[in-house]
């Protein structure tokens, strides 16, 4: 399937969802974010629990998916990149994302333009944040929703470029998603 | 009538959560004068507060040859600007534009309210709005 058929799936199935105010959004991460920082005793924990509570999300979240989007069964690695990208990041999160640095048919990155969780966001330079990945969760989520249709996958971020250009958060970052052995997304 | 002005940011609670300012050479004042007077101000803000309504409040004190003006927020964080020029419009333009970055400092959730503001993204865009706002 062409990716502007992917696109045009994601619009509608956003249309048919719920919307939340996004700047509420923002903030409840926020929040839940410096939460899980003050709890944790360094980065790589809160690292983890972050991508521990996306897990647990994304496991619930793939059925919703599933049923809203519409999708039918796919048969390459390749379309379930692109229905990531195209279909359930829009449908959850109105930003869509480009499939790059595709190597094989084994790994694969998600390239965004802006974080839509890290709007207003600036990490404190001290040691509890130096190595923190804000949107951690959302790694989770595609390691949980991924994990409940199919192989297990390795989802981390690879690159994460937090300009201090406040206002212009150019938050570019690259998710590696890593497959341990070649798998098709089987509905 | 010199340029020199202070900007202080004063939390709730009473802390300076951020100040800036330019001094002018004066010989019989100690440079922390301006500071000073603007802590002394902080009670005339304060009742003034509760009796207008607008949140920009200008030349509330006067201390020797300096005026005070202040800008108060929903959350009772006074900005208080010390100065010895008078530009009514400027001030207060300065005032509302440092208020919507302030209202972006506070929406980091990494922010404790009434914490100091380290932010040096903050401190540059306060910096060049005091120099394109503030002067006679």
């Amino acid at each position: 399937m062409a990716t502007s058929s992917y696109k045009r799936l994601g619009d509608q199935a956003f249309s048919k969802v719920e919307h939340i105010n996004s700047e509420l959004f923002m903030l409840t991460y926020g929040a839940l974010v410096a939460q899980v920082v003050k709890d944790s005793e360094d980065a790589a924990e809160a690292n983890r629990q972050l991508d521990q509570m996306g897990y647990n999300i994304g496991v619930r979240l793939v059925d919703e998916f599933l049923a809203r989007s519409g999708i039918g069964k796919i048969s390459t690695f390749r379309e379930t990149a692109e229905i990531i990208a195209k279909v359930g990041f829009k449908m959850f999160l109105n930003v869509i994302a480009t499939v790059g640095n595709w190597s094989g048919d084994k790994e694969y990155s998600l390239l965004f333009d802006e974080n839509p969780l890290a709007e207003f966001v600036e990490l404190p330079r001290d040691d509890a944040t130096k190595a923190l990945f804000y949107s951690n969760l959302l790694c989770g989520v595609l390691r949980g929703a991924l994990e409940s249709v199919s192989a297990p996958f390795h989802v981390y971020f690879f690159y994460t470029l937090l300009l201090l250009i406040r206002f212009y958060f150019i938050y570019l970052f690259i998710c590696f998603i890593y497959s341990l052995r070649c798998s098709s997304l089987l509905v | 009538m010199s340029n020199g002005y202070l900007f202080v940011m004063v939390g709730a609670d009473d802390v300076p959560l951020y100040e800036y300012g330019v001094l002018t050479q004066r010989s019989e004042e100690s440079s922390y004068s301006y500071h000073f007077k603007i802590h002394a101000a902080l009670d005339a803000v304060d009742e003034c507060m509760w009796r207008k309504t607008n949140m920009f409040l200008p030349n509330v004190d006067v201390c020797s040859n300096a005026l005070v003006s202040a800008f108060v927020t929903a959350g009772s964080v006074r900005l208080m600007l010390l100065h010895e020029f008078r530009n009514d419009d400027g001030i207060k333009h300065f005032f509302t534009d440092v208020y919507e970055l302030f209202i972006k400092i506070q929406l980091n959730p990494f922010h404790e309210p009434n914490s100091p503001i380290k932010s040096q993204h903050f401190d540059a865009r306060v910096k060049g709005l005091a120099r394109k706002y503030l002067k006679p």
